[in-house]
């Protein structure tokens, strides 16, 4: 039974109501203007010319080639490490987590600066030299961006299972690390994996930075493209844009609920 | 030489010392308890048999074979958690057939010997079940058969039954007894119960800060405890403090009464303060006979607790319990009653 008062339960209604009018409004009237490609009818004109141009096919899906790549080294780095920092140094978990949360506080165009000087035409290691080359230092700047939310999600799940237990009797039945990683660790974060994974996707689509000074054929730089360039079509991929991530951020809710349903411990 | 050789294992975890110089030999499938209060150094123990401690000193010898520095996964134990540490991503079969998968044996093996555990733990219906779908008592028997499906060469328990009520615990640990008895394997239990641990163990260790105490069957570790430890730890005891008379005669006065016992008191010198120890159960309300120390005593308190009555009473100073089977034909004595309470010589212990 609610016991606050009328009027704190009027407050925040109100201030909610507000706080959602502020968001959706926004995206409403950019919806809105994306159907008004065609004088005096509301049609999807706008989204067919997008989804028509080859140019947004190749970004998207090079965007999601990138996204799946960055989601594969990112679980391959970040679950092998949370797992070991849990098991044999959990008193380096704080040094590990600020760690994973430096990309959230040196700016992109820092780290991609930082990764022509390293690795342009005359370093050791010119990884610019090539696109194929480039593309791999993409998906690896992708990876530094997207640890705070992998490390993060990984973390959390390693959090719900006893994992120092599971570890041990897995051993005692004679299995190996590796065999523990992958047949009893992996398989009870696999919702905490996807829920980084989905976050990762949703970083990855929409990034401009580092795709626009690599140079690389990305989908944020595309929408950097159209926006300086149409008036329509912006708002539409803007529209797209967002039913992405909202997408990404619904299956995030589906895989946290079915790993609720089925209790760890 | 014995299956099980443990010699002057030591664990030290900085300064701290966890473990002092343990050692002892254990038979092919005898089943030995570690019994003490949390912090005694038992789980430690285990834990450095089953390989996830590296003793600090000492050896530990599998039938002949050194397995100190062997690695957990190649020293074939088998392993009980508390919490029971079924793998919640598989079945009730996938969890018992895992050793068996990881060891490489066929599908129709690991198939047969599921089938085979799921018989003895009883649960066959229950095979395709998750863990997070049974009760903590299927939990704990689908672990203990995943444990010796490996046909492991010691087993080794750590507290299994205590996140379990009271009565499943009682099954269980009468199932775990009989399957042990049944396959002989060599067995190690730890628990803090000193009910579990007189109730089904060939031999129990008694352990207190990391050093043995006694070690013995669970008959002499009641009956004759050798230690202040000891005694007090298992069951209820009534120590009294009283002054050697005279050491040759077993004379030894509490408070105004002269008692005798018929247990050694070498150690001891006359005029010497000491303590005593008698069981609630030895003490009887019937007066005199022979070879029986009769007292005076004020009852203080009657206290029903089911299938025992327990009489507390004073003589002096000291506190004396009595124990006696319900009856409810029989007339007690009420609070305030001067009563002459009897016990053997031989049930008045002399504690070190």
């Amino acid at each position: 039974m609610n016991n606050a008062p009328r009027e704190s339960r009027l407050g925040a209604w109100i201030a909610m109501g507000l706080g959602t009018l502020y968001f959706l409004l926004p995206l409403i009237a950019t919806f809105e203007f994306s159907l008004r490609m065609k004088r005096g009818e509301y049609s999807f004109e706008a989204y067919k010319v997008v989804f028509g141009d080859p140019l947004f096919q190749a970004t998207f899906g090079y965007s999601i080639v990138m996204a799946l790549a960055t989601i594969a080294v990112g679980v391959l780095l970040v679950v092998p490490t949370a797992y070991w920092v849990h098991l044999r140094m959990p008193k380096l978990r704080p040094l590990v987590e600020f760690i994973t949360l430096l990309p959230l506080v040196i700016p992109a165009i820092v780290i991609v600066f930082g990764y022509l000087r390293m690795y342009n035409s005359s370093s050791i290691l010119p990884l610019t030299g090539s696109e194929h080359a480039t593309d791999f230092l993409l998906v690896c700047s992708y990876v530094t961006l997207s640890l705070p939310y992998m490390y993060r999600s990984v973390d959390t799940g390693l959090r719900t299972i006893d994992v120092r237990t599971l570890t041990e009797a897995a051993e005692v039945l004679g299995a190996r690390r590796a065999t523990i990683l992958l047949r009893v660790i992996f398989p009870n974060i696999t919702s905490a994996i996807l829920s980084g994974a989905f976050l990762t996707f949703a970083v990855v689509i929409g990034e401009f930075t580092m795709a626009s000074l690599l140079d690389r054929p990305a989908f944020g730089p595309y929408l950097q493209l159209i926006g300086a360039n149409r008036a329509y079509e912006p708002s539409a991929l803007a529209v797209i844009a967002f039913l992405v991530t909202w997408a990404s951020m619904g299956l995030i809710n589906v895989f946290g609920r079915n790993s609720r349903r089925q209790p760890n411990r | 030489m014995a299956f099980l050789e443990i010699s002057q294992l030591q664990k030290h975890f900085g300064s701290h010392t966890a473990v002092h110089d343990f050692s002892i030999s254990v038979e092919q499938g005898e089943f030995v308890t570690f019994l003490g209060p949390s912090g005694c150094g038992k789980t430690t123990i285990l834990r450095m048999l089953a390989g996830f401690e590296a003793p600090s000193a000492g050896g530990i010898v599998f039938d002949g074979r050194d397995v100190t520095q062997v690695p957990t996964n190649r020293r074939n134990v088998g392993m009980v958690f508390q919490s029971y540490a079924l793998f919640p991503n598989m079945t009730v079969a996938e969890n018992i057939g895992f050793g068996l998968k990881v060891a490489g044996a066929s599908q129709n093996d690991i198939a047969a010997r599921v089938r085979e555990m799921l018989k003895l733990i009883k649960l066959d219906a229950l095979a395709e079940r998750y863990p997070w779908q049974m009760s903590g008592g299927q939990q704990q028997r689908v672990a203990l058969a995943r444990a010796i499906a490996n046909r492991p060469k010691v087993l080794l328990l750590d507290e299994p039954l205590s996140a379990l009520d009271a009565k499943i615990r009682i099954a269980l640990r009468e199932e775990i007894r009989e399957l042990q008895r049944e396959l002989n394997i060599t067995t190690v239990f730890v628990t803090h119960d000193q009910e579990e641990a007189l109730s089904i163990s060939d031999r129990i260790v008694v352990l207190n800060e990391g050093r043995v105490e006694q070690i013995g069957t669970p008959s002499e570790i009641y009956n004759f405890p050798r230690t202040r430890f000891v005694a007090s730890f298992i069951g209820t005891l009534n120590q009294l403090g009283g002054t050697v008379v005279d050491t040759a005669r077993g004379e030894i006065r509490v408070g105004e009464q002269l008692l005798v016992t018929s247990n050694p008191l070498d150690e001891l010198s006359n005029g010497q303060a000491c303590t005593l120890a008698l069981r609630p159960e030895a003490v009887t309300l019937q007066g005199g006979g022979k070879g029986r120390n009769t007292v005076q005593a004020v009852v203080d308190d009657v206290s029903f607790l089911g299938s025992i009555v327990r009489v507390r009473s004073h003589l002096g100073s000291e506190v004396l319990s009595m124990d006696v089977f319900n009856d409810p034909n029989q007339k007690l004595p009420a609070r305030g009653d001067t009563v002459q309470l009897s016990f053997a010589f031989e049930n008045l212990l002399v504690l070190a």
